[in-house]
């Protein structure tokens, strides 16, 4: 027989694995079938990639992405499914901008303030989902998804005009107050310039992706290493026994919503601390539901959800410079992102079932050897 | 006599009755509050038309719940029933085979669905928001590879499509118009009833017509027959049908894709009826607000009809009402349902709920007195405001069907 550490990354590897497989395979039927040569498309992919700046866009890119995949995993690790991290940190980052172009306060502390403001708002949202299923027995995929369109076509909607820059002359601006420099969080590309080249083409790294860092040294820290993220994933893995085990079932519910919405209330910060520093109509959007998609890629675990971030946001900027070159259609990424998503959960499905059956078969081994 | 006796009788008394109250309800605020536009013919219309979509996605959901497969991507079909609805209207030339393409496209989506879930044991709220990131991007780049070569079309929309026609009811409703005669008198209640009579046969679309009779169908499908009785067993006890003999695979496969069927029949509605083409990001979450309509009618037909009608009204209504008046007084109309509400939360003694219902309508008197017209979001968002307080209000009485969500492996292992 195998050693067990090698079949042990055989099978966490072979799910991911298997899924890259056929979604490449999947993605270049799609490529032929529509008269482009796949081999000229991937070869320019990862050409760009290679280069410097598109690795900062990639950078910029992945930041957000992983922060909103930790914000569902959170829900995700107790069988909570907050669709709601699209809402959650859509009104976060529009009251952050908000109130931190209302207040001064000296360099570094208004950047923490503002983002301070953004967790509370994005854990206060989503709490309120927690509250409705935890007292009135809503069910939490219905009340976020509502609780979205009641946050962007309603409050925001409605609040966006009061709070629209006002410009000298009575003229309004396309979005609300600009945040003074002191929130703006500071680049990166002094220390990435340290190893490499000087960046050029006036691409910065965001100064997020070290707090995105954080968010996921965190989120491991207290998922596998502190009690109340054992409870967390004991309620996930069979809530009755941990009622049973003394887990109080409610608070946990509402603990696990309002972590997942306070971590999504930074998904929109990057755009606001070191892009438009304000929040305009052309607010990125969609990052909550892409979020999604990389905590199911990535298992919920925080390095895998980095792996899945990486994926995505790889295919993400590689859109545009295959517009650039004519080699394909950029919206094949799209496409490429919803197989591999797919197929990923469908292998990690029969991976689970591969490895439950053994797991079966060495306990009754086990137990019928003890009882001879 | 009393709720509970009520409840008793058979649902051709009741739903009537029911029916009757709510537009009592909206006689007297337009009454009080000098509007006419709440029950007018247009109003209706508009509002059955745009109640359609809701209700067809929402019995799509119905399908493949009561065979016990969780349908959050409901959205996604409906996408995928946009994009081929379109492309088979102007493939073939006319807006049925645009029909017969949007329902194939969503039955795709619907088998996609069912292997991951049926077939593999995927999670179903995963597979669903799989597919609902994955049916998007299908249609842009499918658009970008068809729509771009068509004259008028572009990445983003399809060239215009033709609708299905529609047809308005002899003597009652054109000619002598014996119904308008009556709306227009104008008189308290019975005008009323008239005018929300005639916008039910006053240029109604054929789709519209399709769609309505969708809900009797499907009641008598599920209920009625032996493929319903086996649907049903799937979604309830699938271990039970399985010793009688049942392919259980086989009904939530079935299940599945009719859902998935009927939520792209939904989305081609979406382009042959309302928009007349195919434009990105135009189900605007209808899918969803179908699946609410669908948990609010309890996992029934008709109360998916009933769902529908409450959710599409406020968009009907402010497609006619550009001043945003007569929106205005739905909130007067929400307040009183809330009260409604207070009364019998208090006669069952639950004080909480009276106290919470109270509350709300209390908020939504206030708005309404503080403002003259309604803004502009208000329409937009209060489906999903009244989405939400139906379910807080009424979730602890609703019965989902037992295995939903669950897993089947053959054998129950």
């Amino acid at each position: 027989m195998k050693s067990p550490l090698f079949r042990r990354l055989l099978l966490a590897f072979a799910a991911p694995v298997a899924a890259f497989v056929f979604a490449f395979v999947l993605s270049s039927i799609v490529l032929i079938l529509s008269g482009y040569n796949p081999i000229d498309a991937y070869g320019e992919m990862i050409t760009n990639a290679l280069k410097l700046e598109s690795m900062i866009d990639m950078l910029n890119e992945t930041t957000p992405l992983y922060i909103s995949g930790v914000a569902a995993a959170i829900g995700f690790r107790m069988n909570l499914f907050n669709i709601g991290v699209e809402g959650q940190y859509q009104l976060a980052a529009f009251a952050a901008a908000v109130i931190g172009a209302k207040v001064v306060l000296p360099d570094g502390l208004h950047m923490l303030f503002v983002m301070g403001v953004a967790m509370v708002v994005g854990g206060l949202y989503s709490g309120l989902a927690g509250l409705l299923k935890v007292t009135r027995g809503v069910n939490e995929v219905i009340s976020t998804i509502m609780l979205n369109s009641v946050a962007t076509l309603g409050i925001i909607a409605g609040l966006f005009k009061i709070f629209l820059e006002k410009k000298s002359g009575g003229a309004v601006g396309g979005g609300t107050t600009p945040l003074a420099e002191t929130a703006w969080i500071p680049d990166l590309n002094g220390f990435v310039e340290l190893f490499t080249r000087e960046i050029t083409k006036g691409r910065k790294l965001t100064g997020m992706l070290v707090v995105a860092v954080i968010v996921g040294v965190l989120y491991h820290l207290f998922i596998n290493r502190s009690r109340l993220g054992f409870d967390v994933r004991a309620t996930g893995m069979n809530p009755l026994a941990a009622k049973v085990g003394g887990v109080p079932s409610k608070q946990m519910v509402l603990l696990a919503m309002v972590l997942s919405g306070v971590v999504a209330g930074l998904v929109g910060m990057p755009d606001l601390l070191s892009r438009t520093h304000a929040y305009d109509q052309g607010f990125t959007k969609l990052r909550g539901f892409a979020g999604i998609a990389v905590a199911l890629l990535g298992r919920n675990h925080p390095g895998g959800m980095v792996g899945a971030a990486l994926l995505f946001a790889f295919l993400n900027t590689s859109s545009g410079i295959l517009q650039i070159t004519g080699t394909a259609s950029s919206e094949i990424v799209t496409i490429m992102q919803g197989i591999i998503l797919l197929a990923a959960v469908v292998a990690y499905q029969m991976v689970g079932q591969v490895k439950q059956r053994e797991e079966v078969k060495l306990a009754s081994e086990a137990t019928v050897g003890a009882t001879a | 006599m009393n709720f509970a006796q009520f409840q008793k009788l058979p649902a051709y008394l009741r739903w009537p009755v029911l029916a009757f109250v709510g537009i009592l309800v909206l006689s007297i605020v337009q009454f009080f509050t000098d509007q006419q536009l709440l029950t007018s013919t247009t109003t209706i219309q508009t509002a059955l038309k745009w109640a359609m979509p809701i209700l067809i996605a929402g019995l799509g959901g119905l399908f493949a719940e009561r065979c016990g497969v969780v349908h959050i991507g409901l959205e996604g079909m409906m996408i995928l029933g946009t994009w081929c609805g379109a492309w088979g209207a102007l493939q073939f030339g006319s807006p049925w085979w645009g029909l017969v393409s949007g329902i194939v496209g969503g039955a795709l989506g619907g088998l996609l669905h069912a292997i991951a879930t049926v077939a593999f044991s995927v999670d179903h709220i995963v597979s669903g928001v799989a597919i609902n990131i994955l049916a998007p991007g299908t249609a842009r780049y499918l658009s970008e590879r068809v729509f771009t070569q068509m004259d008028g079309g572009s990445i983003s929309q399809s060239p215009r499509v033709e609708s299905l026609g529609d047809f308005t009811w002899p003597i009652l409703a054109k000619g002598p118009d014996l119904l308008g005669k009556v709306e227009r008198l104008d008189w308290f209640l019975i005008s009323d009833l008239f005018g929300v009579l005639r916008g039910l046969l006053f240029q109604m679309t054929y789709l519209t017509a399709i769609g309505l009779a969708l809900v009797p169908i499907s009641a008598f499908l599920l209920n009625k027959t032996k493929f319903g009785l086996r649907l049903r067993i799937a979604g309830e006890k699938p271990l039970a049908g399985e010793s009688l003999g049942i392919n259980i695979y086989r009904q939530k496969f079935l299940g599945v894709i009719i859902s998935g069927g009927l939520a792209g029949l939904a989305g081609s509605f979406i382009v042959l009826e309302l928009a007349g083409l195919y434009r990105q990001n135009q189900t605007t979450g209808r899918g969803f607000i179908a699946l609410a309509a669908l948990i609010f009618g309890n996992w029934k037909a008709r109360g998916v009809l009933t769902g529908a009608v409450l959710f599409g009204y406020p968009f009907g209504l402010s497609l006619r009402d550009l001043e945003g008046t007569a929106t205005r007084s739905l909130l007067l109309v929400i307040a009183i349902a809330l009260l409604a509400v207070v009364v019998w939360a208090l006669s069952e003694k639950n004080k909480a709920d009276a106290i919470l219902a109270g509350a709300v309508a209390a908020g939504s008197l206030l708005f309404f007195f503080g403002t003259e017209t309604a803004p502009k979001w208000l329409p937009g968002t209060m489906p999903y405001v009244l989405v939400l307080l139906v379910l807080v209000f009424a979730s602890q009485r609703l019965r989902m069907p037992a295995a939903v969500g669950l897993p089947y492996r053959k054998g129950g292992s």
